[in-house]
């Protein structure tokens, strides 16, 4: 079951430059919430700092709470805690090149030091199956390096990745965006179906996607949550004007 | 837009010039091509002589005996160099043992945790410079550092010194190798809540394995044949060791003795030695090679 995140005057900075400025948001549990935005505008420094994956930058800084249920992200747990219970898919795809497809699924499993095998196996089917892989890949699990697949099965292979270890929450940094249509559309039906068992939070550049999939929506402008409400909302009735410019397509 | 558009004058002139560049291209095209086909043959070919004639000279001394007895004193016929192959596979197997972790660790720090820090820089400026270091002043350094302490020669100041000397290549050809891995590899471990050092052992490393281990081989190679490193640390012997403790026959010594001797049957044995010494590296890198591409998977890296 998906956890709720509270995210109190979060400010984030790559060396001098401050990327993300005081950010106050909650994002409901076992929901879909896009974060759109022009480019640099800080969404992806955001979902960053949600896994604590920002802090793997050695330039980098943050400041400000993030409440996860009820555990303060970086006062009460360590970096490595925190990333297990968060899933994290990626822009690009990235399967472990040197692994089977088997192995890519239960990577987080093994490399933390699982080793029952029965209970793997069952994991691989289960997450190869909510990835809407399985029938695709089922004969070639060990056979194949997870490099093979396509761009599309990639991605969804890195989404079954980040279900294995049954995280809590999932952030989707524009997981859509390097593929085709057909493949993009998988991957919406996926969050479609995933987000009432996680809490999904997915940055895209696409509006229709983030009409498609999410409940809620913020807009992300210079670093800054310029509005959060429902998505409905946001694209009918926008309450700031700089929201409104954006999803007319008057900038961005 | 018209202003954006080309003019026809300049259009033409363009494909005109594309045109009659063609034939010179083409031109070009064929004369690199054979530049290319004869530097690869200019590098072959002194490769290919050296082994045609080491098999020429060496095969007809190569016998049981060769394989199976230590070398006789002068004037007796036969005798072999069991206990040089011995030696040689003892020192080399003791000196990758110490210097293939040493460079891999050594590589393991540049890469991946002292990057632009200046103990990095410090490691990787001495690496280089170990690298271009002659091979006889590294036999000297051995002998200052081990048997001088020691107060005689033996098979382990030869391993050690043989490993100082592959260190240097195997951390740089580490360090390289685990840069062309791409960080987002790193970070998909790291989002699934793996521990850096476990993300460098179990990902980053194993990422680049096919690397290193050529890394790891090209420094074998290199030091399977040294002499002058060996003459100041593991001595040579006529007879097989029974201790690390001891002075230890090795092949490239006993090749270089038996090959600066005045005796006929001596020299023989030094072309039948040379040759043996070449077909070891060659099946040993060759074996590794094999071990470990099995079990590679489909279109993998």
């Amino acid at each position: 079951m998906g956890l709720a995140i509270g995210v109190e005057n979060l400010n984030a900075w790559y060396g001098p430059t401050h990327t993300l400025k005081d950010v106050n948001l909650q994002i409901p549990a076992n929901h879909a919430t896009a974060l759109i935005g022009p480019s640099g505008c800080g969404k992806s420094t955001f979902v960053r700092c949600l896994n604590r994956m920002h802090e793997t930058n050695p330039t980098a800084r943050v400041e400000g709470t993030v409440m996860m249920g009820d555990t303060d992200i970086y006062k009460d747990a360590s970096p490595v805690e925190i990333r297990r219970r968060v899933g994290m898919v990626f822009q690009r795809p990235n399967p472990f090149p040197t692994m089977s497809i088997y192995d890519n699924v239960v990577s987080g499993l093994k490399l933390n030091g699982f080793r029952k095998k029965a209970v793997m196996d069952e994991v691989v089917e289960r997450s190869l199956k909510q990835a809407a892989l399985w029938d695709e890949v089922k004969d070639d699990l060990r056979k194949k390096s997870g490099a093979s697949l396509s761009g599309g099965q990639q991605q969804r292979l890195c989404i079954a990745r980040a279900l294995a270890v049954d995280p809590e929450v999932l952030l989707m940094d524009e997981p859509a965006s390097a593929l085709d249509p057909v493949s993009t559309s998988k991957i919406e039906d996926l969050i479609f179906q995933l987000k009432n068992q996680y809490t999904i939070v997915i940055v895209t550049h696409n509006m229709q996607q983030a009409a498609r999939v999410a409940e809620n929506t913020g807009f992300f402008l210079m670093g800054k949550l310029v509005e959060f409400d429902k998505t409905h909302k946001i694209f009918t009735n926008p309450s700031d004007k700089r929201t409104e410019d954006y999803i007319t397509g008057r900038f961005g | 837009m018209a202003e954006l558009q080309m003019s026809p004058e300049i259009s033409a002139e363009i494909r005109r010039a594309s045109r009659a560049n063609q034939a010179t291209r083409t031109g070009t095209d064929h004369v690199m091509t054979a530049l290319a086909v004869g530097g690869t043959i200019i590098v072959l070919v002194p490769l290919v002589a050296i082994l045609v004639y080491l098999v020429y000279k060496g095969a007809s001394s190569l016998n049981w005996a060769f394989f199976t007895q230590t070398p006789k004193p002068v004037g007796e016929q036969g005798g072999g160099m069991a206990n040089s192959i011995l030696g040689s596979a003892i020192v080399l197997s003791l000196a990758s043992l110490i210097g293939i972790p040493v460079g891999i660790a050594g590589g393991v720090y540049l890469a991946e945790y002292g990057a632009g820090t200046w103990l990095g820089n410090v490691i990787r400026f001495v690496a280089d410079v170990l690298n271009g270091v002659p091979s006889i002043v590294m036999g000297i350094a051995g002998y200052a550092l081990v048997v001088v302490h020691q107060r005689h020669f033996s098979a382990f100041a030869g391993g050690i010194t043989l490993a100082i000397m592959m260190v240097p290549t195997v951390t740089r050809t580490t360090e390289e190798m685990l840069l062309t891995v791409p960080n987002s590899i790193r970070e998909a471990a790291y989002g699934l809540g793996v521990p850096r050092w476990r993300t460098v052992m179990s990902i980053s490393l194993r990422t680049a394995a096919p690397g290193i281990i050529t890394g790891c081989m090209l420094a074998f190679a290199r030091v399977a044949g040294e002499t002058a490193p060996l003459l100041f640390t593991a001595f040579g012997s006529q007879f097989y060791s029974k201790s690390l403790n001891q002075p230890i026959a090795a092949l490239p010594l006993q090749i270089f003795s038996y090959a600066l001797s005045p005796y006929d049957e001596w020299h023989r044995l030094a072309w039948a030695g040379a040759l043996v010494l070449i077909t070891m590296i060659m099946v040993s890198v060759g074996l590794v090679r094999y071990v470990t591409s099995r079990g590679q998977l489909k279109g993998g890296s």
